[in-house]
């Protein structure tokens, strides 16, 4: 008899251990997934933010440039710098032919010419002088740089020619090829071209929807959660209710996007692929969320504090707003930063209303066309172009920081604000 | 003087009735103790006097209670008005997570009591003396009020009670979670508070209620067993159960 009884407690234990083993080999799985995850993303994604300049002497030929003696601003603004632009290229090789000469000014990206011009429009004295100016290195060159590019294919499966890998290469040798932190990527739009295309326009975009969401979401949600928890009647209509709101938020968000298509676009005539619709699209699929946090965090207010305003003579409305909400904002903050987090994320219904567009402008309102982050992420992603392959690991890295951002603040509000009840 | 008289009382939870033809007169400026074994009602009963029952969308109430001979069930009756004149201590105390001067002068803010701030300073002042709670607190009357012990947050509810001046003052067990001497502070209280206002006081502890009341009704399973004096209850009931249960037979 005593012995079964050992023999089952040693059982037991063995369980508990092999639990524990469970357990810990799970969280070891999920960590293991999430750090190739990053390191992944981290190791495409970190030379986006570096960019590869090429400095090549520009002489500033007034003659090749049409200006007169002393040109005003506006000469200078309206005066031709392609001549001297191509110029400069071709001067790389003094021994190039006519398609070398092709090839040389393909090595930089077509902004070279505005390049050069913002050179001349900062300094006016360099007419007819000469400058070693920076100009941007093609996405190509920029990726060969970078160690990306496979230079030992056959070259007519290359986008860059033998030709211009030497000249390249002279360049290095000569240390005239320099990597600078990549400004651009966080002020340029979107450009067909990767060594120009940046996310401002979409971050922007991202930033505008997530504002009109939270407008429209936060207070409808809120009140809704209010007046469910704290005044509607319990019975079958707000049980409907409730399980509606519950079945809402596990709605698949393509359908909110083809919601949006269908009134928005179809019906209101809203601009197309505009923060503000995508917004008001995002709001839709944030609104249960909100509320069914908000509805958490009114349960989790004590009742007795409710009996304790309300045996004070304070209406229900007193109660509510005195008492009751203020109590639980913590936690339907946290919960709408959680919501939006999610929305800042989403994609399928934004490309159903169009914010999937090619945006080559940062938009300066809500009505403005703009694609978001992880549209953007999407755009870049089906792109063929090498150039693209670090922007979309650079583009996911800028979203998650976003993302981590938003979740720790949530997490703040909630653990500094939040009451907690003996 | 008879404050409040409560005629056949019925109280419904749904289909369930929970109190069964109530009638218990309270005189004015006397504590009445309402006894009995848990789930008895008396604590329904109680909560039946300020209309907190409304707050349970199952629960429904009969008959008439007036107060000074007015019944509050009727339809005309303000519960925001009836809820000025009756104040309630609950079981667990049940500060404002603000601070005490924020809870006490809860109540004379939303019903406009005081005009100015030195006037509201003043009711929060007298409210916490005549709770016997203002030497202890009066230096930190801006910190959180769920920072005190359990016997000094129930005197906070208390004084936030009495804030409002209320004729009537409803206690449901307001000892229940307090040690001996912080229940012997408030038992001191409530025999102060006696003399300004009308207290009923529903308790567990039959030597609480032999020691701090002159009423004593006996509810016993929905039902109104028997009611009168204190003195007489305790040393010479005419019900069986009575006796039975300030004996300690059952409940």
């Amino acid at each position: 008899m005593n012995k079964n009884k050992e023999q089952l407690l040693n059982k037991r234990y063995k369980a508990e251990q092999r639990f524990r083993l469970y357990g810990l080999s799970a969280i070891f799985m999920a960590l293991l997934f999430l750090t190739i995850f990053i390191f992944k993303i981290f190791s495409t994604g970190y030379s986006a933010f570096q960019k590869t300049w090429l400095i090549v002497p520009v002489t500033f030929d007034a003659e090749l440039m049409m200006l007169d003696q002393n040109p005003s601003k506006e000469d200078l603004q309206d005066a031709d710098y392609y001549d001297i632009a191509l110029k400069s290229m071709a001067d790389l090789d003094p021994n190039a032919n006519e398609d070398q000469e092709n090839e040389l000014k393909r090595m930089v990206s077509y902004f070279f010419e505005k390049e050069i011009k913002n050179e001349l429009l900062n300094d006016p004295n360099l007419i007819g002088k000469t400058k070693e100016v920076y100009l941007t290195a093609s996405d190509d060159l920029d990726q060969v740089f970078k160690g990306n590019y496979p230079r030992d294919l056959p070259e007519d499966q290359r986008r860059v020619s033998d030709y211009q890998l030497k000249i390249f290469d002279q360049l290095v040798a000569n240390g005239k090829v320099e990597s600078k932190f990549n400004i651009s990527f966080f002020t340029n739009a979107d450009s067909r071209e990767a060594e120009l295309a940046g996310i401002a326009s979409s971050f922007m975009g991202s930033i505008f929807s997530i504002l009109v969401c939270l407008m429209i979401a936060f207070p409808v949600a809120v009140l809704a959660a209010i007046y469910l928890e704290e005044f509607a009647p319990k019975n079958r209509f707000t049980d409907f209710i409730e399980v509606n709101i519950n079945n809402l938020a596990a709605v698949p968000s393509i359908v909110f996007g083809l919601l949006g298509l269908g009134v928005l676009l179809a019906i209101f005539q809203l601009p197309r692929s505009t923060p503000l619709v995508g917004g008001i699209t995002l709001s839709l699929m944030t609104l249960p969320t909100i509320i069914i946090a908000a509805r958490a965090s009114l349960k989790a207010v004590p009742p007795s504090i409710r009996e304790a305003a309300l045996a004070m003579g304070a209406s229900r409305m007193q109660t509510t707003m005195h008492h009751t909400v203020p109590l639980s904002m913590p936690g339907t903050l946290s919960g709408t930063i959680i919501g939006l987090a999610q929305a800042l994320g989403e994609t399928a219904p934004l490309i159903l209303i169009g914010m999937v567009a090619f945006v080559n402008t940062i938009p300066g309102s809500p009505m403005d066309p703009a694609a978001s982050l992880p549209v953007q992420i999407y755009i870049w992603a089906e792109s063929a172009e090498r150039g693209f392959v670090e922007k979309v690991s650079a583009c996911i890295m800028v979203l998650l920081g976003f993302l981590i951002i938003m979740n720790l603040f949530a997490q703040i509000i909630r653990h500094k604000f939040e009451k907690k009840w003996s | 003087m008879i404050k409040i008289r409560a005629k056949d009382v019925d109280v419904f939870y749904g289909k369930k009735q929970a109190l069964f033809n109530i009638s218990l007169d309270i005189e004015e400026n006397q504590v009445t103790a309402l006894i009995g074994p848990s789930g008895c009602g008396k604590s329904t009963f109680l909560r039946c006097l300020n209309r907190m029952n409304d707050v349970i969308d199952i629960c429904s109430v009969k008959g008439e209670i007036l107060i000074n001979d007015f019944n509050i069930n009727d339809k005309s009756c303000d519960v925001v008005r009836l809820r000025e004149k009756i104040g309630m201590v609950f079981q667990k105390p049940n500060p404002f997570p603000k601070t005490l001067y924020e809870n006490v002068s809860y109540g004379p803010t939303i019903h406009g009591m005081a005009q100015s701030k030195q006037e509201m300073d003043e009711i929060v002042e007298t409210s916490l003396k005549k709770a016997a709670l203002w030497e202890e607190v009066k230096d930190r009357l801006h910190e959180p009020g769920t920072g005190l012990s359990g016997g000094q947050q129930q005197r906070l509810c208390i004084a936030r009670a009495i804030s409002v001046r209320p004729e009537v003052i409803l206690m449901d067990e307001p000892c229940s979670a307090l040690d001996p001497i912080a229940t012997a502070q408030i038992e001191e209280l409530i025999d102060e508070l006696k003399k300004e206002h009308t207290i009923i006081i529903v308790t567990h502890s039959m030597a609480q209620a032999a020691r701090v009341s002159q009423n004593t009704g006996f509810f016993h399973l929905g039902q109104l067993i028997e009611h009168g004096s204190t003195d007489k209850i305790f040393k010479n009931p005419d019900n069986k159960k009575t006796q039975d249960y300030i004996t300690g037979r059952f409940g």
